[in-house]
């Protein structure tokens, strides 16, 4: 840590990190100094004047350079000149501020007054009104009258839409450049930025599509002024009559806190509705910042299309019934299948949901005919061992630490992330970036390799073989491998771009063995704080459903089942030879995502889903689910925190909760009767049935605790408005390696896939079009369109131009894709983007339409 | 004994008096006796003079009213279907009358001056949900020379919600 130093704020003593500005320092003693243009995660630029204060330092003789006294004993100080700004003066021992007299009042006074002269008279109509710094600062400082003209005051345009999602008022700007450094600094997007001076300075978006950046909402949140809203709020109420409501992101493994604030709407019939998304801070998680996918997806909770009531084939066709016959009817078809039933659930669902369909199935049925219906990437069972420790954070890495990110985009797959470990890096951390192709993060990294396609795996095992012999090796390889075990803290991400489900199981064991190569100290890389392993996960609770058995193989909490059922894809091609003949599918749509052709031969099919999926569309039964914003529950994210949502709005017709589908099932099938709240699934079943949760419960996942800096209270000038957070960190479960040794992985061998003449891999994207997001009218002018990327050499060959109309046959299926010759691929590797997912690399034919 | 007659035949004496005066009594509802300058009846929406609504959307009143009697629901204008000045407006105003209290506070807040309170007090209702006024209700019929809303308008003319202050004296 950084050494202390001491200084004086208005009388009050304190001790703080040196390099932190006085400002900041106010904060710890509860000194509000106002500002504008600081922020606590920006770096200082001192533009506004707003936070003005008298700074003073202990003389020293110069002579002697012995301090000065006052005749009564204490040090003489020696006030400068005149005020500085408290926001770029960093502290030193010594020091005396002073916040609260009259030159810093009156000069208080002025920057508001002169602020005032080009600002308009909107409050009445401005978003931020009511939660705005300009009018509280002003309420608090300001004079209440001007010197200045009122003829004279600034006027300009008020309708700028700096893309899709993001509209400029152009008045109300206050030149305080928060946004442009918010995307220079933090989110490595700068594409806005100051254009002309003076008054008729203004903000300008200097990408296409406009403020082309997946962080752009968080602008909105730390413009100390209404100038930038978002598309999705514009005038959709005033912030005093919503009702914030704690939620986690239902996408994504970070598991990004937010907060929902909620109205009861006449537009909407009198329900209530979620109005906006908003962060909430949580330092060990997302801090203050979300994506634009997390800010902008809800739309689907409230989608007209939802299912609101059971269906039920009748003479060939869903028609609507009544709970009791559909769950009768599922109950009866599930028991008289007994243990030859399957079920495949999705990685959406929370603990509680995931828990109870795998009771119903091992419990209700004697089943292990469990798994997840798109099963990307593995090695649950490997963070459970080397997890990356509890009581993590990455905001703690920085110079002697190393991050290791292999097959992944992190930027499209888990922003947060990419965020998080861009800043490590940028404190120092040494990165290490592992992929087939140039990534968002290979500016960032001090060691980049991209390796053939097809030797992910072979890549990773030379490393881990480099390391175990540590012979200084002064290739790449021996450089990184030297670098991962003489690290301080080595935290390793591994993703499933370009990969096999296979081949992501060998990459997660070596890494496993990789982090537990112990350095010269004895030292290894797991099972400490800030060390170990993390999967990027494809969904926001993907880590739950291995941590509650959604697995053929193993029960919740990892323990090994006897004899492991049928995987997904067994599953699959039994229901298509007749072998598997009942079916429950929760919150996926294997249909739709062309992992299962139709309904096979299937006898019976149950579908538990928010709306009528392809799947559901074949099913016998089809059965309203609610979605995460109607109730409440855990998910556990990627670093395995394990966070609890809280329920917004009313259920969407009669739509139950999965879990309490599933339970009324299994109470028709003589299992217990259901619990009456999510919370007791937790308590009876959760942390009574799965070890690694057996100390938690509601309430210790709903803890919080004072967060530096402090964000969201009553002075929202400071950090913005992201949320205080009120609603609980969540709590981490940990690994095995922090309770003992664990052993070294046995990697197993796997041939990677087959390329042909070209090879062709799926890469992520954000905003990929999905049941969910697809109803986002807002983001729908950013979808990700399906493209095939190419190098120049191979579009060359196949003689392919930007633009061109390509088909491409991947997997029997023939996908329509846009042709992009830009760089994004390497030479000799096609990337498509932009459709659903398809594991490894891919054989595909590639031809003009 | 005699001092009791006397009082007793002043008494009706005066109540004969009286049967001779104007009578004070309105016949209500035959007959209205006009209000009060200051009085506070039921709201009215206000119009500017071109048919364009007072109102822009701001909740303001609906803050400011102690009976929680005001609901506001706003929406975005446009050139091609404006409702007010500027870029908000009210797309749902509801006043509950059985809740207001006819303080007048909501009158206070507002910022273009588009809800008033005027002489109307005939206010009862059979039941709760007809006591509601709808913005419908509320609003002023559109003044001679001026046009209905939504009205299709120039760029620029209407780009500012609240009227232009002047300076102060
Ligand atoms: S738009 Fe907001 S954040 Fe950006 S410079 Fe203007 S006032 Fe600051
Ligand atoms: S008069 Fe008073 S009580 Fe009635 S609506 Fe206005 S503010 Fe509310
Ligand atoms: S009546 Fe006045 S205060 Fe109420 S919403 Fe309309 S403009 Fe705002
Ligand atoms: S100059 Fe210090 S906050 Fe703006």
């Amino acid at each position: 840590m950084s050494d202390l130093v001491t200084i004086f704020v208005d009388g009050i003593e304190l001790q703080v990190e040196q390099g932190a500005t006085v400002v900041d320092a106010s904060k710890r003693v509860d000194v509000d100094i106002p500002v504008f243009c600081h922020h606590p995660k920006l770096e200082p630029v001192g533009m506004c004047r707003m936070c003005l204060v008298e700074i003073g330092m202990p003389m020293r003789d110069r002579a002697t350079g012995e301090p000065v006294l006052e005749e009564d004993g204490s040090p003489q100080i020696n006030w400068g000149r005149g005020l500085q700004t408290g926001c770029t003066v960093r502290v030193a021992d010594g020091m005396r501020v002073r916040t609260t007299t009259d030159v810093v009042d009156e000069a208080r006074e002025n920057v508001i007054e002169f602020l005032l002269t080009s600002h308009p008279l909107d409050c009445p109509i401005c978003d931020k009104g009511g939660e705005c710094p300009l009018q509280n600062l002003t309420m608090a400082h300001g004079l209440g009258e001007s010197a200045f003209d009122f003829d004279s005051k600034m006027q300009n345009e008020k309708h700028v839409p700096l893309g899709e999602l993001i509209f400029l008022d152009r008045e109300r700007c206050i030149q305080c450049a928060r946004c442009t450094r918010f995307q220079d600094e933090i989110a490595d997007d700068p594409v806005i930025g100051f254009h002309n001076r003076g008054r008729a300075l203004e903000i300008v978006t200097l990408s296409d599509p406009g403020f082309d950046s997946y962080w752009s909402g968080n602008t909105t949140d730390i413009c100390p002024v209404g100038a930038l809203t978002t598309a999705d709020f514009r005038f959709g109420a005033r912030p005093w009559e919503l009702i914030p409501v704690a939620s986690i992101s239902p996408h994504g493994p970070e598991g990004a806190n937010i907060t929902m604030s909620t109205r009861q709407e006449a537009k909407s019939g009198g329900r209530v509705v979620i109005k906006r998304i908003m962060p909430r801070q949580n330092e060990l998680v997302n801090e203050i910042w979300i994506s634009d996918h997390t800010r902008f997806v809800h739309h689907f909770a409230d989608a007209a299309d939802r299912l609101t009531k059971p269906l039920i084939r009748k003479g060939g066709v869903l028609v609507e019934t009544d709970w009791d016959t559909a769950l009768t009817t599922v109950a009866e078809k599930l028991q008289a299948a007994g243990s030859s039933a399957a079920g495949l659930s999705g990685d959406r669902p929370s603990n509680e949901d995931l828990f109870a369909f795998q009771k119903l199935f091992r419990q209700g049925l004697k089943s292990h005919h469990i798994d997840l219906a798109a099963s990307r990437i593995a090695g649950g069972d490997v963070t459970a061992q080397v997890g990356i420790a509890s009581g993590s954070n990455l905001l703690d890495l920085g110079r002697g630490d190393v991050i290791v990110v292999v097959a992944s985009d992190l930027h499209e797959e888990a922003p947060i992330w990419w965020l998080r470990v861009k800043q490590a890096a940028e404190r120092g951390a040494q990165l290490v970036v592992l992929n087939v192709r140039p990534t968002r993060l290979d500016k960032f990294a001090t060691h980049l390799v991209h390796y053939p396609v097809g030797e992910a795996v072979a890549t990773v095992r030379q490393l881990l073989g480099a390391a175990q012999i540590s012979d200084g090796a002064s290739d790449q390889i021996g450089k990184i491998a030297e670098a991962i075990v003489g690290a301080t803290n080595v935290v390793a991400f591994y993703g499933y771009e370009g990969l096999t489900y296979a081949e992501t199981d060998v990459l997660a064991k070596s890494l496993a063995n990789l982090l537990q190569v112990k350095n010269s100290d004895g030292h290894s890389h797991v099972g400490r704080v800030n060390n170990g392993l993390i999967a990027v996960w494809p969904h926001n609770n993907t880590q739950g459903a291995w941590d509650m058995g959604i697995h053929p193989a193993l029960a919740p909490g990892y323990q090994s089942v006897d004899q492991p059922g049928r995987s997904a894809a067994e599953i699959y091609s039994g229901v298509q030879d007749g072998t598997v003949q009942t079916l429950f599918v929760m919150a996926a749509d294997p249909v739709g995502d062309g992992l299962m052709n139709g309904r096979g031969l299937l006898d019976f099919l149950v579908v538990q889903e928010l709306f009528l999926t392809e799947t559901a569309k074949v099913a016998d039964v089809v059965l309203p689910a609610q979605s995460w914003a109607e109730r409440d529950g855990t998910f556990t994210n990627g670093e395995r925190r394990v966070q609890r949502y809280y329920p917004a709005i009313q259920p969407v017709g009669e739509s139950r909760p999965d879990w309490q589908i599933i339970e009324q099932i299994g109470h028709k099938m003589g299992l217990d009767k259901p619990h009456f709240a999510a919370s007791l699934v937790f308590k009876k079943g959760i942390a009574a049935g799965v070890p690694q949760y057996s100390d938690m419960d509601y309430r210790s996942i709903a803890k919080v605790e004072k967060q530096y800096p402090d964000v969201g209270g009553e002075d929202l000038y400071y950090g913005g408005t992201s949320y205080e957070n009120k609603h609980g960190l969540g709590q981490q479960w940990t690994s095995a390696a922090e309770s003992g040794d664990v052993a070294m992985f046995t990697v197993p061998d796997v041939t990677p896939s087959a390329a042909g003449a070209l090879p062709v891999i799926r890469t992520a994207a954000l905003y990929t079009p999905g049941t969910l997001i697809n109803r986002s009218d807002v983001l729908s002018p950013r979808m990700a369109q399906p493209t095939l990327h190419l190098h120049a050499a191979d579009a060359d060959r196949l003689s392919i131009a930007t633009g061109d109309a390509v088909i491409v046959s991947v997997n029997g299926q023939s996908l329509q894709l846009s042709a992009h010759v830009n760089g994004a691929a390497p030479q000799g590797l096609a990337l498509i983007n932009g459709v659903s997912y398809a594991a490894g690399v891919l054989d595909a034919k590639i031809e003009t339409a | 004994m005699i001092d009791g007659i006397v009082e007793l035949l002043r008494g009706m004496g005066i109540t004969l008096s009286h049967l001779f005066k104007k009578p004070v009594t309105y016949q209500y509802p035959e007959e209205k006796r006009p209000v009060r300058y200051r009085f506070k009846g039921r709201h009215e929406l206000k119009r500017y003079d071109n048919g364009l609504e007072k109102c822009i959307g701001c909740s303001l009143c609906a803050a400011a009213c102690p009976a929680d009697a005001i609901f506001v629901e706003a929406s975005e204008n446009t050139d091609a279907e404006r409702f007010s000045p500027g870029e908000r407006y009210a797309s749902t105003y509801e006043i509950n009358m059985l809740r207001c209290i006819f303080c007048g506070f909501c009158e206070d807040a507002c910022p273009t001056e588009a809800i008033v309170l005027e002489d109307k007090y005939e206010l009862s209702f059979y039941d709760r949900a007809s006591a509601i006024y709808t913005k419908e209700m509320l609003i002023v019929p559109v003044p001679e020379g001026g046009q209905d809303t939504p009205q299709i308008t120039e760029p620029g003319m209407f780009d500012r919600s609240i009227p232009d202050m002047e300076n102060p004296k």
